[in-house]
């Protein structure tokens, strides 16, 4: 299939430089596509849909009828990332996840950054992810946020920003394993002359990660997870797979003689470490949401005893806030004296009154976000809104100050997706994935999410976004 | 294993088996339909009365038309057992496992799913009935291929193929009632032709016609009973079943012997005996149907214990609950 009429007009282009020029890195990957014909073409996109259906790599919507699957809308054109351009990448995320470690640890203990005037107290004290339960908590090695996805935008000029942090349990890890395999089925003889960077290895590290949170030999390590009916159980049970652990769900596990156990054919049994992907207030009925039935009645208490390890510890949803965002450039200067190597989206805080002003007056060219919601929710593109939305924007706004930011509307870059017949421009974000255990590291690819309507900004899968492989080159 | 994740495998299994069982009921009715006399072609209740549904049926269905019997059977979302309902019970239960069975078992029962759901949306089911179930037939026996051939045969291949061979011994033991059902023995009929084309439909229906020639040459009554309940070595024979299935069950206590204790060991142990020194004297003596009801029960008793040693996630002695105040 040809990209002659493929048109990069003026957005940031991840493959091509100017019209009919690819980027020196995809060079080999568009030349290949070029030389297939659209028939072949066409049979590849759909094996690769085939096998996608077959595996049932699949993803529920949360407020659709209970266990609606979808398949993940999927595209074998890639996304690919120099070496060069990684490499910064690489070295920007170690250094904003050790930042964001080091205020969840003075958050729950001395709240130094507080004290320091750095950080304003109410702002965190007022932030729904700040759990009084975990003050004082002391996590196995320290280590608050083991598995994080920070999500990256690229704007017109090359510029890599980070758009929102994700500390409590980031997903879509499996659709980046998942496409891979995809991908090398679709073009084997690319993978072979191409140097993309290995991403198999991730349930291999994450596994070690989870291990070397305790220190009994042999650690039965779990996955827990909501059940079937959770958007994300695919990716659950995979990495239980993948890692050839057990995934539980909340009525499997049972605090009995100050320890959590598991109920076998053959009893109960001690588990030593538990990757949760239970959000916080379910996970223990007797210290957060008291109805949920998700969680196992008396883990914070084991948990709190060390007799547990958590991953992610409880609490770390305070730094996924988006007000909180607004001042981890400040984190990594206090923390660490460093200068950020990945800059933030400059970002207004409504609670803040000159800030607040200006958003109002400039709601047609911000996108408004509320600070607590994930998944493309509670949000509203300024510049795509009616004048009726953002009337309302403003209302929320005012009854509700803190729970609002507002950043400008990014023009995020763009790969070439197949429309049909041909490919057109689409906007994508990237998710790298960083594990942090005996130290960190930084998986060699990420998720692409793209999003597919002409002219949307919106790649969140629940929101009519796809995904496509993400090549990081060696 | 978790008590979870062994109810699942041992639920998916026997929900597939269920599926390919239903299609042998229906397929072995078709079949007969055909060489039936003029009259009696369009009795198909007696068909839903094998599967204990019958309630259910005419309450939703009304008249039992061939279509409406076929629509209940294999197309019915609310007809828990029928085969959609199934093999969406199997993909459930398999999604649930995932990481413990092999992408290849996930594969099939997925790929099963997929397509009976396929042929239900598009009426398919309905124009070739016999073609359908043929399909489904396929499924289940891929899915037990797959099975046997890509996952470790520890406890969670025991637990499965426990539940696998449980359920194709209270089908076979329906398939048989089959024949009971839609024609009470008539005397004139013992040894006709007539009667022959019967039992050999029902012999085929169960895969059995071969292995029966085999074993026993001209078709007999009594013979094709005996062959389809205490055969020893026909995969579909209740006997087969009941011995393999009990192997498996040992395999799951252990070889400390745990069998003896245990509830479903014995259960299952004392049905497999009964079935080992029984004989066909003794059925006819008793009534086929009414032996077949009673072997239908205790093999519901043995389920029940299973549940309870295995499965129940009872409350656990000095376990925190909610509640409790810390």
């Amino acid at each position: 299939m040809q990209f002659a009429s493929y048109d990069p007009e003026n957005f940031y282009d991840e493959t091509f430089e100017s019209r009919g020029r690819p980027r020196p890195g995809c060079t080999l990957v568009m030349e290949k596509i070029a030389s297939l014909t659209d028939g072949e073409f066409k049979r590849r996109q759909q094996a690769a849909e085939r096998v996608l259906l077959d595996m049932g790599v699949t993803f529920g919507v949360q407020g659709e009828a209970t266990g609606q699957e979808h398949i993940f809308p999927f595209d074998i054109v890639p996304r690919i990332v120099e070496a060069s351009v990684w490499e910064r990448l690489e070295r920007g995320l170690r250094q904003r996840v050790t930042a964001l470690n080091c205020f969840l640890q003075d958050v729950y203990h001395d709240k130094k950054i507080i004290k320091d005037g750095i950080l304003p107290g109410d702002l965190v004290a007022s932030s729904k992810g700040f759990l009084k339960a975990c003050e004082g908590l002391n996590p196995p090695k320290g280590i608050w946020c083991h598995i994080a996805g920070i999500d990256l935008v690229r704007v017109t000029d090359g510029t890599f920003y980070v758009l929102e942090d994700n500390m409590r349990c980031p997903s879509g890890v499996a659709y980046v394993l998942e496409a891979r395999q995809v991908m090398k089925r679709t073009f084997p003889e690319l993978f072979e002359a191409s140097r993309v960077r290995p991403v198999d290895e991730y349930p291999g590290r994450l596994l070690d990660t989870l291990q070397c949170l305790t220190d009994r030999p042999d650690p039965t390590v779990v996955i827990l997870t909501p059940g079937i009916y959770n958007s994300a159980y695919y990716e659950h049970s995979l990495l239980a797979r993948k890692m050839g652990v057990e995934l539980v769900e909340g009525a499997d596990l049972v605090v009995v003689d100050g320890f959590v156990q598991m109920r076998t054919t053959r009893g109960l049994k001690r588990v030593d470490v538990i990757y949760r992907r239970v959000n916080d207030e379910f996970l223990d009925p007797l210290v957060f949401r008291e109805e949920s039935l998700l969680g196992v009645p008396g883990l914070m208490d084991v948990y709190r005893k060390g007799r547990v390890a958590l991953a992610n510890a409880p609490g770390t949803g305070v730094a996924d806030d988006k007000a909180i965002y607004a001042y981890v450039e400040k984190f990594i200067r206090y923390y660490l004296g460093e200068e950020p190597v990945i800059p933030n989206v400059p970002t207004y805080l409504c609670s803040d009154e000159k800030d607040r002003a200006y958003v109002l007056d400039h709601l047609d060219q911000l996108v408004i976000k509320a600070t607590n919601e994930a998944g493309g929710r509670g949000m509203l593109i300024g510049s795509q809104a009616s004048r009726r939305e953002r009337e309302e924007f403003a209302g929320r706004i005012l009854a509700d100050p803190r729970n609002y930011i507002a950043q400008p509307v990014l023009a995020l870059s763009r790969v070439p997706t197949i429309c049909g017949d041909h490919f057109e421009g689409r906007h994508v974000d990237l998710r790298p994935y960083i594990l942090y255990g005996r130290d960190i590291h930084v998986m060699p690819g990420g998720l692409t999410r793209v999003a597919l309507k002409k002219g949307s900004l919106v790649v969140n899968s629940c929101q009519g976004g796809g995904n496509k492989d993400t090549w990081v080159l060696s | 294993m978790l008590s979870r994740v062994a109810s699942a495998i041992y639920w998916m299994n026997r929900y597939i088996e269920r599926a390919e069982n239903y299609a042998r009921f229906i397929d072995v009715r078709l079949t007969l339909t055909l060489d039936l006399p003029e009259g009696t072609a369009e009795q198909w209740d007696p068909l839903v009365r094998t599967t204990g549904d019958d309630a259910v049926f005419a309450g939703r269905f009304g008249k039992p038309t061939k279509e409406n019997v076929i629509r209940f059977l294999a197309a019915d979302t609310d007809n828990p057992n029928s085969i959609l309902s199934c093999l969406s019970a199997a993909r459930q239960n398999a999604r649930s496992v995932r990481e413990i069975i092999s992408s290849e078992m996930w594969e099939q029962v997925n790929r099963s799913y997929l397509t009976v759901t396929d042929a239900v949306s598009s009426g398919r089911f309905m124009q070739n009935p016999q073609g359908f179930f043929a399909e489904v037939k396929m499924a289940s026996h891929l899915f037990g291929g797959i099975t046997d051939a890509t996952m470790s045969h520890g406890e969670g291949w025991h637990f499965g193929r426990l539940g696998r061979l449980l359920e194709r011994a209270d089908k076979t033991s329906r398939i048989l009632d089959v024949k009971y059902f839609i024609l009470l023995p008539d005397v004139s009929d013992v040894g006709t032709p007539f009667d022959n084309i019967q039992w050999s439909a029902l012999l085929k229906s169960a895969s059995a016609l071969e292995m029966y020639r085999k074993h026993a040459g001209r078709i007999t009554p009594h013979q094709v009973v005996e062959f389809l309940i205490f055969n020893p070595n026909f995969p579909r024979a209740i006997r087969y079943c009941l011995i393999k299935g009990e192997d498996s069950l040992h395999a799951i206590l252990g070889s400390d012997g745990g069998a003896g204790q245990n509830l479903a060991g014995r259960r299952l142990g004392r049905l497999r005996a009964d079935l080992d020194y029984a004989d066909i004297g003794e059925i006819t003596a008793q009534g086929l149907h009414e032996f077949l009801d009673n072997l239908q029960a205790e093999l519901n008793r043995v389920g029940d214990a299973i549940f309870e040693a295995f499965f129940a996630l009872r409350p656990v002695e000095g376990a925190m609950i909610k509640g409790d105040i810390q």
